[in-house]
């Protein structure tokens, strides 16, 4: 990896932003139909709306 | 059950001459900082001598007791897969590198909490907190993140809660639930309260803060519907617009607009109340979803700047190693003698129970490897509490005299410059009216005296330190305004966020009385939870703005009860988990601390309730206003209206009440933790524990920050293994 990719990598899983890529690369592997990006942004928000104790940041 | 399992994660012990030569000298790092706090008297010395004691005990607590604990304690085994390898699902559960974890772990830890405590706490000298500060870490609040860390991932997990009632008993179960729900009540509320004497009176901060709603609203939309998932794009203009909501700041302060922006502390907590409601019962990704971005950007960004910008700038410390307030008890900031006040109002940074529900939450489900605990739970507190050691020079590097000016209540500071410079001088230190003016002017503020809660003491040590790298003294309002912005955009989130986990919690547990509040998709029944949980932290809100004697003062050691429960109770899950499993020889590793952190609280709750002092203990200040009040007197002390004093009458009967339950609930956790204990220490047998089955690790991965030789020939090992295959991932942890 040049110097660019990897400050890319660590800022993309830093940010959140792999974590899209990584569910899709996760769904492929099992021979599924990934959601599309939007849908599952979506289902993301919503399930924090249901259970608010994910991802709690503290004091 | 004892476990059975080798021990494998312990490599025969090589000791190169390189490493006993590097340790040393860290050493010799450390104690010369030591050394240096310890000896000077009298004389200013440089912050960097801080940063050498508290980061010297840092690496050797790390290398050394941290590894101690996972691999002869806790025997953390690398071949056991971890619940992110056996329940991968790409989403809640997926094997994260170590690195990425430790730095989500850490912004899911740190907030306001360590900037605001060890500011307090500095009334007694930076010594003092200094020393709480890096010997709790070590010995107390990074052992409890990783125990409590590692547990959970044996258990897929579970929560601190469900740990509790499965490992101790309903008994232990239900009274950590009642501290969860009571410490974030009060959390919010003492937050909430760091905000308004922020913003109190400052256009600049209340226009600045006021615009970070409509920029997360944006941010929001775009996330939702312009482009999903592009968080950085949308992040890189939420930065900017929030650098320019700043900035536009100053200018709204000296327009025409200025009025419309200065608002009573009584106003602000109105607009405190239904900001918070509202959040919570908006969709998360309208709101709460891009202000976590915000605010986690701003934070880990911040922190790192001020770490250069202490190093670059060393400071010089201006306040005493220790003040006449550490053994008198009688300082402004907070009444009660060091013991036990210290270690409960410094509690983020040093030991924070609120830490046991984030490490039991979502990081033991990202982990790779067992091995990772100890970067991931104790790495991350380690640099908690170097953000806490940040806080202290930022307090104690400016005049002792505008210190205790900031900090001082304002019913006690008197109306002008004038009284507030003669009060100072009062308890020994001194401030002119006219430097007191001079300092708000800089910062762009009407005035900085009085301003309590920590934030804005804070902030003027921040722009000191900034302003003498980028800008000089005419960045100074704006590196202000950045800090109180930094602190008030993730003060926020968590008012929202706490909400919003306090109504879950309601909801659950009223649930089991009358089941359709349990269903969070009915709109009424949130609703009504929400106002459940807004009214409560609103209401010390607003008894804490308008509470004669300062709020600050009287809340702040609440919250540190509070907090301190919390932690004895993770301690006590730890200490229980570690008997049951056959590790009684290893128990002091979570009991001495523990045992700590009971004699801490018990006594603070008890001076709190029973302490003969009106300043200390809530009932005798109940008394001597009831008294005054039954005399017929009209004013006592600060209190100048009857009215005055029968709220203080109020709050202090609450306050003392809430004391008193605090300390109950944390004697009814350890006497059914002991009984646990001691039931399994006569029957060995009888123990059963909950662990998730063992699975053979298919990952290799190495266990702290950099791979050593073995775990570079292993990961070697495991990629030559994989290529023929097309390459999976298996040797993860390569960047």
């Amino acid at each position: 990896m040049t110097l660019l990719e990897q400050v890319r990598y660590w800022w993309r899983e830093l940010s959140g932003e792999a974590v899209y890529d990584r569910y899709v690369a996760h769904t492929r592997s099992h021979g599924q139909v990934p959601k599309s990006r939007r849908e599952f942004y979506r289902d993301r928000t919503d399930a924090q709306e249901a259970d608010p104790r994910e991802g709690f940041r503290c004091c | 059950m004892p476990e059975t399992v080798p021990d494998t994660s312990r490599p025969a012990r090589r000791i190169t001459p390189k490493s006993i030569v590097i340790w040393s000298l860290v050493a010799l790092v450390g104690a010369t900082g030591w050394g240096v706090l310890a000896l000077s008297r009298g004389e200013e010395i440089s912050a960097a001598w801080l940063l050498a004691a508290a980061l010297g005990s840092y690496a050797i607590a790390y290398r050394f007791y941290a590894k101690f604990i996972a691999n002869r304690v806790l025997k953390v085994d690398k071949k056991r897969a971890t619940p992110a390898e056996r329940l991968d699902n790409g989403v809640d559960f997926h094997p994260t590198d170590r690195r990425v974890l430790f730095g989500h772990h850490f912004a899911a830890v740190a907030g306001a909490g360590p900037l605001v405590g060890p500011v307090l706490a500095a009334q007694m000298g930076y010594l003092p907190g200094t020393i709480w500060i890096v010997a709790g870490v070590i010995f107390a609040g990074a052992v409890q993140d990783m125990v409590v860390l590692f547990f959970s991932t044996r258990r897929n997990g579970r929560s601190l809660g469900q740990m509790a009632r499965d490992e101790i008993g309903p008994f232990g179960g239900a009274a950590a639930l009642v501290a969860v729900f009571a410490i974030m009540i009060i959390l919010l509320a003492v937050l909430a309260l760091v905000i308004v004497n922020a913003l109190k009176g400052s256009p600049w901060g209340v226009f600045s803060i006021a615009m970070t709603i409509p920029i997360a609203l944006f941010m929001g939309v775009y996330l939702r519907v312009l482009r999903p998932g592009r968080v950085t794009e949308v992040s890189v203009i939420g930065v900017a617009l929030l650098l320019l909501a700043i900035v536009s700041g100053r200018w709204v302060a000296e327009s025409s607009l200025a009025d419309t922006f200065t608002l009573e502390p009584g106003t602000l907590v109105i607009w405190m109340v239904i900001y918070g409601f509202l959040a919570s019962v908006l969709p998360v990704w309208m709101l709460l979803a891009p202000r976590d971005y915000l605010s986690t950007f701003m934070k880990v960004g911040t922190i790192v700047l001020l770490a250069l910008g202490v190093v670059i700038a060393m400071p010089t410390m201006k306040m005493d190693a220790v003040t006449a307030f550490a053994t008198s008890g009688q300082g402004p900031v907070f009444a009660g003698s060091m013991f036990p006040f210290v270690f409960i109002t410094i509690a983020c940074g040093a030991l924070s129970g609120f830490h046991a529900l984030v490490s039991s939450g979502t990081t033991p489900k990202m982990i790779q490897k067992e091995t990772q605990v100890r970067l991931v739970g104790y790495g991350s507190m380690l640099t908690e509490s170097f953000v806490a050691i940040m806080a202290v020079i930022c307090a104690c590097i400016l005049e002792p005299g505008l210190y205790f000016a900031v900090n001082s209540p304002a019913g006690a500071l008197g109306p002008t410059l004038e009284s507030a410079s003669e009060f100072v001088k009062g308890i020994g230190f001194s401030i002119t009216p006219d430097q007191l003016a001079q300092m708000a002017k800089d910062v762009g503020e009407p005035s900085i005296a009085g301003k309590t809660g920590g934030a804005p003491t804070f902030a003027l040590g921040m722009s000191e330190i900034f302003s003498a790298v980028i800008g000089g003294a005419g960045m100074k309002a704006f590196w202000y305004h950045f800090a109180i912005m930094f602190e008030a955009l993730f003060i926020l989130t968590t008012v929202d966020a706490g909400t919003r986990v306090g109504r879950f919690m309601l909801q659950d547990t009223l649930g089991n009385v009358w089941k359709p509040l349990r269903d969070v998709s009915w709109k009424p029944g949130v609703w009504l939870t929400s106002a459940v949980v807004v009214g409560g932290w609103g209401y010390f809100l607003w008894v804490g703005v308008h509470d004669p004697l300062g709020g600050i003062n009287q809340l702040f050691p609440l919250f540190g009860i509070a907090n301190q429960l919390l932690a004895a109770v993770a301690l006590a899950v730890g200490t229980t988990l570690l008997i049951k499993s056959g590790r009684l020889k290893w128990a002091w590793v979570t009991g001495i601390p523990l045992a700590w952190d009971v004699a801490v609280t018990l006594t603070a709750s008890w001076q709190k309730v029973f302490s003969d002092d009106p300043k200390v203990g809530f009932f005798a200040q109940r008394d001597l206003y009831q008294d005054a009040l039954d005399a017929g007197k009209t004013e006592l002390g600060t209190a100048k209206t009857r009215e005055a004093m029968e709220t203080i009458v109020t709050n202090s009967t609450v306050d003392g009440v809430l004391a008193a339950i605090f300390a109950i609930l944390i004697v009814i956790v350890l006497a059914d933790a002991t009984r646990v204990c001691i039931k399994a220490i006569r029957n060995p047998g009888s123990a059963e524990i909950k662990e998730a089955e063992y699975v053979e690790s298919k990952i290799v991965a190495p266990a702290g920050l950099w791979a050593t030789a073995e775990e570079k020939a292993e990961l070697a090992a495991a990629a030559a293994e994989s290529a023929p295959e097309g390459g999976t991932p298996v040797a993860a942890g390569k960047s």
